[in-house]
């Protein structure tokens, strides 16, 4: 059975979301897709296990060896990625029972499971495949499904946020396909592996250009880098909490990785950092993207808009960690796909805990928290300190190996980028820690979120300190995976 | 592709730009989607056009033949041709909802009340 | 659309040569050019064609809601379930060689009964599509 690891985590939910869509009541498909993800958690970690001792797991679909078929092809980069969205997905769809009967009525609860196991589908899809027109494919039913988890929230202009959604995400899926197709006319293949190593003797024609230039503005839109991140802010808002803390912790990390696997692996550094002005691209626009979208979020009213704006800007240490070309920004890059994913899923769930008791998730709601509701109003103190960047915590983890990578490069001013974000994330968090301990409770007779929110919570808060300790289990593997990819990744 | 020289890159682009054009421009939720369909037609035919080799015939063995036609680019499009469908069946429902909760499908409209509410 | 004589007359001629072709459409798919999606969708039309012409309501007794969306969530797991058959027979996921004894008999099997999934599922989609949209227009 280990020989199918890969396929059996995106099965999983294959199975599951035709069956969730045949149950009824809110409990069936609920335990189904819970059990299902937690199966899929289990596979990801064997996955990751059997990478670490033996090094890149390929699987051919259907018997069909590599140029023809569709392979699997899973090294650490995809083994991170995928404990990463199985884990969440184990975490949230516990939290999610209670959460999702309070926010979208009992009757429609199949439909969310089975939109929820069509997400993980599509996301894990997208982490395993080595294939460049299945990754197309699975983007868009991860989209599709998003869509339609972002209409299902409570306030009207959810409606309005998935629109706009759908339309920037087919955009962006749309210049991806051309991208595509212009690097298949040049080299008559779509596999990840053999575009590697085809592309460098013909890198030097404007078609190759124009590909990498339409692939990588398709997955910014995707991952939300500054210009393109307009669609985020209104989805994260008003989408139900289940889904902003699943969205919010995987979705644009999803996208990361396909960025980091076409810029590293299929164009090589060479190509993308040599050749093509990547990094004079990527780095202003991610600086300008970290500190304009902290500075909103201190304004913002609504916590999980906040929240939503903070996204943005982490997306932008992302993407600079990325976009410096070396083995210790890449690794700084992983490290902070895998920890914000860690950081944002317990934040967002602190505000659907928010929003099932106080009924929505402004700052006036999270006013004298801590007495009222202290296990959850801790839980976003710890969260918020991750996010910030405390030591002890995960935030500081990757904030560390970024200004590392930053100093090695002698990137001053970058430096103080990144502190000043850091800076601007004490004054948005500070803000509603603040509110929460010294505020006039809005309503004194509300009580302690339930347990089957909090404890899912708390592990989640539990992995961000466990993580921010024990450096060794993310930082080994991240660091293998950005020397695998600095190497060019091709492993036959 | 020597047999179609640029024209199909032609009406490709064309086909394109009319398509983001009406995304970006039209503020009818409905004619948005309309756009979006033409802009990724748009891309169909960019690799439908790919698959095209001069003299050949169509990709199924026969006696008598011995060039094919590129079936790989037909068979990735039926695909995408299905997501496009799915994407449109979305936003079509999206906007029967926009219209029973908002009253209205026009996006400036739909600025105004969002900013109020 | 009751006194359009001649759209009726002609509608009823046409849906069963609509059916058939789907259906062709659908099986010649393992010699020649076809499959499932185009089926499907070939299938449906005859259902949309009837809906037009009949009314909902009349269309609706021949597909109910409740059918169309088993159906649909039974062609996906035929498909899944073909992929799963094939790895417990030894082989990969979907590698039809293992469904039978003979490799070529075993890609046969799989691909008709993974195409005919499909042609399930996007047939009772489709449709599911129009009725849903058609629906939502008589209620208001």
């Amino acid at each position: 059975m280990l020989a199918h690891l890969p396929v059996l985590v995106i099965l999983a939910p294959l199975l599951g979301a035709p069956v969730a869509s045949l149950l009824r009541g809110p409990n069936w498909p609920w335990l189904l897709a819970t059990l299902l993800s937690w199966f899929a958690l289990l596979c990801s970690v064997l996955l990751l296990i059997q990478v670490n001792a033996q090094g890149t797991f390929i699987y051919t679909m259907g018997g069909w060896e590599a140029p023809w078929g569709i392979e699997y092809r899973i090294d650490f980069a995809n083994a991170l990625l995928l404990v990463l969205i199985t884990g969440l997905a184990s975490v949230v769809l516990p939290y999610a029972r209670l959460s999702v009967e309070h926010e979208i009525g009992a009757d429609r609860c199949p439909l969310f499971y089975t939109a929820l196991l069509l997400l993980i589908l599509g996301l894990c899809g997208i982490t395993v495949t080595g294939d460049a027109f299945n990754v197309f494919v699975f983007l868009e039913v991860s989209s599709l499904a998003t869509y339609t988890l972002i209409a299902m929230g409570k306030d009207r202009r959810a409606l309005t946020a998935s629109f706009s959604y759908l339309i920037m995400g087919t955009i962006g899926a749309t210049f991806y396909l051309i991208g595509v197709g212009f690097l298949y006319v040049m080299t008559g293949t779509l596999n990840m592996a053999d575009l590697a190593e085809r592309l460098p003797a013909i890198s030097d024609s404007s078609t190759v250009r124009t590909a990498f230039a339409f692939i990588v503005t398709g997955i910014c839109l995707k991952l939300a880098l500054f210009p393109l991140h307009l669609w985020l802010p209104n989805a994260y808002t008003y989408s139900p909490s289940a889904v902003t803390a699943f969205l919010g912790a995987t979705a644009t990390k999803v996208a990361v990785y396909v960025l980091i696997r076409f810029v590293f692996t299929i164009f090589g550094v060479e190509f993308s950092f040599g050749a093509e002005p990547l990094a004079e691209v990527l780095v202003p626009l991610a600086i300008i993207g970290l500190l304009s979208a902290s500075t909103v979020s201190i304004m913002q009213p609504n916590i999980k808009r906040m929240l939503a704006y903070s996204s943005v800007a982490q997306i932008g240490y992302i993407v600079l960690g990325l976009a410096m070309g070396t083995a210790m920004g890449l690794t700084a890059s992983l490290l902070h796909v895998f920890n914000h994913g860690l950081m944002k899923g317990a934040l967002f769930m602190v505000m659907g805990a928010v929003a099932y008791r106080m009924g929505g998730t402004s700052i006036d709601d999270m006013r004298g928290l801590a007495k009222t509701m202290p296990l959850t109003f801790w839980a976003f103190v710890l969260g918020g300190l991750s996010l910030i960047g405390v030591p002890l915590t995960v935030g500081f983890v990757s904030k560390w190996h970024l200004i590392l990578a930053a100093l090695e490069l002698g990137w001053w001013p970058v430096v103080v980028a990144i502190l000043a974000g850091s800076m601007l994330a004490v004054v948005y968090v500070g803000r509603v820690v603040e509110a929460g301990f010294f505020g006039e409770p809005k309503d004194a007779t509300k009580r302690e979120a339930p347990w089957g929110l909090l404890v899912p919570l708390w592990v989640l808060v539990i992995a961000n300190i466990w993580f921010g300790i024990d450096t060794r289990l993310t930082v080994d593997i991240a660091e293998a995976a950005a020397a695998q990819l600095m190497a060019g990744g091709v492993v036959r | 592709m020597s047999g179609l020289g640029v024209w199909n890159y032609v009406i490709i682009i064309f086909l394109m730009m009319i398509g983001l054009y009406m995304v970006m421009s039209s503020s009818n939720l409905v004619k948005k989607l309309i756009g979006l369909n033409v802009f990724q037609t748009s891309v169909f035919f960019l690799y439908i056009s790919f698959g095209y080799i001069e003299g050949a015939t169509g990709p199924v063995m026969q006696e008598g033949a011995s060039l094919y036609s590129n079936p790989l680019p037909h068979v990735l499009i039926l695909t995408a041709i299905v997501v496009g469908v799915a994407t449109t069946a979305v936003g079509l429902a999206l906007s029967v909802r926009i219209k029973e909760s908002f009253g209205t499908i026009e996006e400036d409209e739909l600025h105004t009340m969002d900013s109020s509410l | 659309m009751s006194d359009h004589l001649i759209l009726r007359i002609v509608g009823k001629f046409l849906i069963p040569y609509i059916l058939l072709f789907g259906l062709y459409v659908q099986f010649h798919g393992d010699f020649g050019p076809g499959g499932g999606f185009q089926a499907g969708v070939i299938f449906a039309s005859a259902f949309v064609i009837h809906t037009l012409l009949f009314g909902l309501e009349s269309a609706e007794r021949i597909a109910p809601q409740w059918v169309l969306k088993i159906v649909a969530a039974s062609g996906v797991l035929i498909y899944a379930l073909v992929g799963v058959a094939a790895m417990l027979m030894g082989g990969n996921y979907l590698d039809y060689d293992f469904l039978a004894a003979d490799p070529i008999a075993g890609q046969h099997i799989g691909i008709i009964l993974v195409e005919f999934g499909v042609g399930l599922t996007v047939a009772s989609v489709m449709m599911l599509l129009f009725f849903t949209f058609a629906g939502r227009g008589e209620a208001s």
